[in-house]
């Protein structure tokens, strides 16, 4: 069981196993893989928190979306266990408050890095609520279902990135298509 | 549908959530898309680990679920959407992608590897998505959902059949694979 404690996989290796699991939750939960929903049901439980039971029931979207745990809600607490179970076994797992890449640009601020952190994650939490979706759910899942809107967002996912990362790190040269 | 029984069982269903994401996360983490410095290098186009995790997973996941499909053993769901939703949306989660160098699901993975950023990170995309909750009702029907796609599928598009499109784009994504190795 020794592939189990390497640091790293064949991205190959590691996109087809992602790949048969997304065949496992279509027989067996009858639903995609998504990660960004799971997220927003969240939110819906810091409201109800805050603001109560019946102002979160009345609003329209959560409507939609309950603030409930549901299977989807488990698959992202199980991607957190999953890779620290990971990064445990290869021995690469520590605690680190700022990537050294971002530091090496940016410098050590720590204020800097998490404003930047929770803005991205505004961003992202808010697009992937008006796509309806994320990396997985739209990029992975959607995507294999040959669905418009999803090869669409995805597409959209990374022409935003790439030109917001060229615009933070400026223009990089080696290896660029 | 023969696996109806356990889709309408919660306690099932849950724990079936969180045994495929502790495969999901181990095999996120095992492939590098965790780390902060593989997505943005692929961002900056220097690193294309996280394109070819995604697109093998699209090849494995589109032959197997296209076959299970063929079989009648699972339906497809397609996400409903708009152009407008994935044009804007995508675009907005692109500049969050690049800010935070996570995204939902890798940002689940980077806490668990002991990434505190990503912990600020997953803490914003609550907080994004309570944002986007509230202004829901009076976007609605407008920018939000504008011109909504009347087929859902590109086979429906194109008035094919899915395999017409299945097989040659298997092809096409795994010889881009090949060029992107050489």
């Amino acid at each position: 069981m020794d592939f189990l404690r390497e640091l790293r996989w064949s991205p190959y290796i590691a996109g087809a196993g992602i790949g048969v699991l997304s065949w496992l939750a279509f027989l067996f939960l009858n639903k995609p893989i998504g990660c960004s929903t799971a997220f927003a049901r969240t939110g819906g439980m810091i409201s109800v928190l805050f603001r109560g039971r019946k102002k979160t029931d009345q609003n329209d979207f959560y409507r939609l979306f309950p603030p409930v745990v549901d299977w989807e809600w488990m698959l992202v607490f199980g991607v957190f266990i999953g890779s620290a179970i990971s990064a445990l076994l290869s021995g690469s797992f520590h605690f680190q408050l700022i990537p050294p890449v971002w530091e090496a640009a940016f410098g050590s601020s720590l204020l800097l890095r998490m404003a930047a952190a929770v803005c991205g994650g505004v961003l992202i939490g808010f697009g992937s609520r008006w796509a309806g979706g994320c990396t997985s759910g739209h990029g992975i899942s959607g995507t294999m279902q040959l669905t418009v809107s999803s090869w669409i967002a995805a597409i959209c996912f990374f022409i935003g990135g790439i030109v917001s990362a060229s615009i933070l790190y400026g223009q990089s040269s080696p290896g660029g298509l | 549908m023969p696996l109806t029984g356990i889709h309408g069982n919660r306690r099932i269903q849950l724990s079936l959530g969180l045994i495929l994401g502790i495969l999901f996360g181990f095999l996120l983490q095992k492939s590098g898309v965790t780390e902060y410095s593989v997505i943005i290098g692929q961002l900056r186009l220097v690193d294309f680990t996280v394109v070819k995790v995604m697109l093998s997973a699209v090849v494995v996941g589109m032959l197997g679920i296209n076959i299970l499909k063929s079989m009648k053993l699972i339906q497809f769901h397609p996400k409903p959407d708009s152009l407008s939703a994935a044009l804007i949306g995508g675009l907005i989660f692109g500049v969050g992608f690049a800010l935070l160098g996570y995204c939902p699901g890798t940002v689940a993975g980077a806490v668990g590897s002991g990434y505190l950023d990503a912990l600020a990170g997953a803490f914003g995309v609550v907080l994004g998505s309570i944002l986007f909750a509230s202004v829901y009702r009076r976007m609605k029907g407008r920018l939000l959902n504008k011109w909504q796609f009347e087929k859902k599928t590109i086979p429906e598009i194109l008035k094919v059949n899915r395999w017409t499109v299945v097989v040659p784009l298997a092809v096409f994504i795994v010889l881009f694979l090949a060029w992107l190795e050489k």
